[in-house]
């Protein structure tokens, strides 16, 4: 492996890492369930989508191995999260958790 | 040097995992738990790919893909749990 490699492989794990931390931080310390799951369903696709990038482009480097199945991955978690963080997002609506109490905005109130 | 940047991000995840625990043991309503839950999931696949780099094996590669649709298809089951009631409902109800 070449250094300039390693150091575009190094970016991307840090990268993904930081995120996926950023993500739990954001799920810890923000008030309310939309709030946390819109911490979660972001900034963790990014970081494993990252994380992903950064192990394809290792084993095809290391390896010469092009594995289509990280790709398929990358491609599934890209559709995939942001369906999974609005299906929650609504259950939790529709089963009556209350938003934070300094919410300002409510647009759905109405429309039962 | 890239075994140090692996192991530093596989700690990095390691301690997200603890936090998402602990929202998932604290969490106040059922929700909070299954966002905890479908975050562990995807934090889960990032660990699997950084320890196939570790071990130097592209054998875990598929397990990548399948904890994927498994935590996925677990989410959109606990989501329509909690909206109607039942995971499976049979048209001829309503």
């Amino acid at each position: 492996m070449t250094v300039i490699s390693e150091i575009v492989i190094a970016l991307f794990l840090l990268t993904g890492a930081f995120l996926s931390l950023v993500a739990a931080f954001g799920v810890i310390r923000l008030p309310d369930v939309y709030t946390r799951n819109h911490a979660a369903s972001k900034s963790a696709t990014l970081g494993v989508m990252c994380i992903l990038l950064a192990t394809f482009l290792y084993f095809l480097v290391k390896d010469g191995l092009f594995s289509s199945r990280l790709l398929l991955g990358i491609a599934f978690f890209f559709i995939t999260a942001p369906v999974a963080g609005h299906l929650i997002s609504r259950a939790a609506y529709n089963s009556g958790v209350k938003m934070w109490d300094q919410s300002v905005r409510d647009d759905l109130k109405d429309k039962k | 040097m890239i075994e140090t940047i692996l192991q530093i991000s596989l700690l990095l995840l390691a301690i997200a995992m603890i936090g998402l625990i602990y929202r998932l043991i604290k969490g106040p309503t059922v929700p909070d738990r299954v966002v905890a839950l479908d975050a562990m999931g995807v934090n889960l696949v990032s660990m699997t790919a950084v320890l196939s780099m570790l071990l130097d094996t592209s054998n875990y590669l598929d397990i990548i893909l399948l904890i994927g649709i498994l935590a996925f298809i677990g989410t959109v089951a606990f989501a329509k749990f909690l909206e109607k009631g039942e995971v499976i409902e049979y048209d001829r109800d309503q």
